[in-house]
């Protein structure tokens, strides 16, 4: 794409210089290690459960019990809970972070966007532990009140938040997006006469509808990976529906459930957690990448 | 000045212009006259854009802009109170210095952006729009098999001509060009002079250039701006061999710009 940054090596240059290249070399590589060591234990671990579990049962029983006696090792209830929870999340953080990041990249003056935009990114910084009880303990016995039919533990109340959680990342990336949008086509719209409305619904949005993408596969990724508000408020029953009123576990709160419950390691029901893990990670990685490309593509698309 | 047998198009009077507290157009009169190229030529900075842009109530759109004075188009003031700018731009179309079809639409949907953008495309009507406008921008020969591909992908030079078809495709009175040629090559530059007195003979024109030769080339009537002041508008084969004004002359002599 570009010309390669950074110096070309220099035998001649001075010796802190090329040692505090190899330091940095050293922690760029550190990290990569990291992640290439979580995958090989996760890969071992999961190599271990198909072993004993064959991937027919894992991908066609309907049924998720590794802790019962009578044991399933169908990986949809979980699955079906983690996307039930994630597409009420986004249900609710698409529209609001998408009409927020309207708002502030091509309406808000300058004066209130500076502001607005520093603020909702504060609600990015509050700690999920506290959207998770704002979902059990305040969220559902609201939504009782119209929804008598609600469980305790349910999918709604939990994936509400988890929009709500969201929004912020939706409206930041959109509307860096939207701004990424070069002026010279807003006045090409406005020029052939076009008002305010038509140059942002006709034009402006559809040169950042692949920045706009990338940013809600990005927010589909956080909230398939979004661990603690579900474990908190969703219960922590595997069940294959798409009723949002009754308990349901993702995959991320299976995963608490069992690191932090008292299954022996080393067992099958141990293994199970690094199997979902690897499920998890394989989406969510994939999320990122196709995320990455859209971006990508508007920027070429805009930089000619 | 010479006698002008039709009543100007737009006339412009007493025009000033400023960007928060910095004037840059300073009490400018002249008239456009109906199937004549206006050229306004003029160093860096001496307000050509911001001239044409206020001509089409473009200048308002930017932060902080604001303007003094009257343009009248057919004798109707375009800042009048009652005046809607969307109307003004329709007739009044402007294609920009850097070529700028719009990305994510193709060859045929750049050029009937300005109807759709305004919901003012009758369908039946889309396919001879598109035909009129790209013949009339001398592109039709080039993309007439493959209108569905991007405007992108065209050369500079032809999206330069696709942003005018662009422009002709809501049938403008005047059409404003703003430095169209600084991005293309001179092959391309001759295409778009020639293309320019082809549309002569239908529009009001009025082109920005830096280009002195330019100028010369293709218009009848040239007005030479200094640092926000009309310094000389005369006819064109005029001002370039007998300039009135001494600043004129350093100008298109190459004393300074």
């Amino acid at each position: 794409m570009s010309a390669p940054r950074g110096t070309p090596r220099d035998a001649s240059a001075p010796l802190h210089e090329r040692l505090l290249e190899q330091v940095l070399l050293g922690c760029g590589l550190l990290s990569i290690a990291i992640t290439i060591a979580i995958l090989a234990v996760m890969v071992g671990e999961s190599a271990g459960f198909f072993a004993e579990v064959s991937l027919a049962q894992f991908l066609f029983d309907d049924t998720w019990t590794p802790l019962f006696a009578e044991r399933h090792f169908g990986i949809w209830p979980l699955v079906a809970g983690t996307f039930l929870t994630a597409a009420i999340a986004i249900a609710v953080a698409l529209p609001f972070g998408l009409l927020a990041a309207i708002y502030l990249g091509e309406f808000a003056p300058p004066r209130v966007r500076a502001v607005l935009k520093p603020t909702l990114e504060l609600l990015a910084g509050v700690p999920t532990i506290v959207y998770g009880f704002f979902a059990l303990l305040v969220l559902t016995p609201q939504l009782q009140r119209w929804l008598p039919s609600l469980a305790g533990f349910n999918a709604l109340s939990p994936g509400i938040v988890m929009g709500m959680m969201i929004v912020p990342m939706i409206t930041s990336l959109s509307e860096d997006a939207i701004r990424a949008v070069p002026d010279d086509l807003r006045e090409g719209a406005y020029a052939l006469g076009a008002g305010k409305l038509a140059t942002v619904f006709g034009v402006v949005l559809p040169t950042a509808l692949s920045g706009i993408a990338a940013s809600l596969v990005l927010a589909v990724s956080r909230a398939v990976g979004e661990t603690m508000i579900v474990a908190i408020a969703a219960g922590q029953q595997p069940r294959l529906t798409l009723d949002p009123q009754v308990p349901v576990e993702t995959m991320t709160a299976y995963i608490v459930q069992v690191a932090l419950g008292d299954v022996p390691t080393g067992g099958l029901e141990y293994a199970t957690i690094f199997v979902i893990g690897g499920a998890l990670f394989t989406f969510t990685f994939a999320a990122n990448l196709v995320s990455r490309r859209l971006a990508r593509r508007q920027y070429r698309s805009v930089a000619t | 000045m010479v006698a002008a047998p039709d009543p100007a198009k737009l006339s412009v009077r007493a025009l000033s212009a400023w960007y928060g507290d910095k004037r840059v157009l300073s009490r400018v009169s002249l008239e456009l006259m109906p199937r004549e190229i206006t050229a306004i030529i003029g160093p860096s900075g001496c307000g050509k854009s911001t001239l044409v842009r206020c001509l089409n109530r473009m200048h308002e759109l930017v932060r902080g802009a604001r303007h003094e004075g009257e343009v009248r188009l057919d004798g109707e003031d375009i800042y009048a109170a009652d005046s809607d700018p969307v109307w003004v731009r329709r007739r009044i179309g402007l294609v920009f210095q850097k070529p700028n079809p719009f990305p994510t639409m193709s060859i045929r949907d750049n050029v009937l952006a300005g109807l759709r953008l305004t919901g003012s495309l009758p369908r039946e009507r889309a396919d001879a729009v598109v035909e009129r406008a790209l013949v009339q921008a001398a592109l039709w020969d080039e993309v007439h098999d493959r209108l569905q591909e991007p405007g992108i992908r065209l050369s500079g030079g032809q999206q330069q001509r696709l942003c005018i078809a662009r422009a002709l495709a809501v049938e403008p009175e005047v059409l404003l060009l703003d430095e169209p040629c600084s991005a293309l090559d001179p092959i391309a530059t001759t295409r778009i002079e020639d293309l320019l007195t082809t549309l002569r003979e239908r529009y009001t024109i009025v082109i920005v250039t830096h280009n002195m030769q330019q100028a010369a080339r293709v218009s009848q009537k040239t007005a030479f701006l200094l640092q926000g002041e009309l310094i000389e508008f005369n006819v064109t084969d005029r001002l370039f061999t007998q300039p009135a004004d001494k600043r004129t002359e350093d100008y298109i002599t190459g004393k300074f710009g």
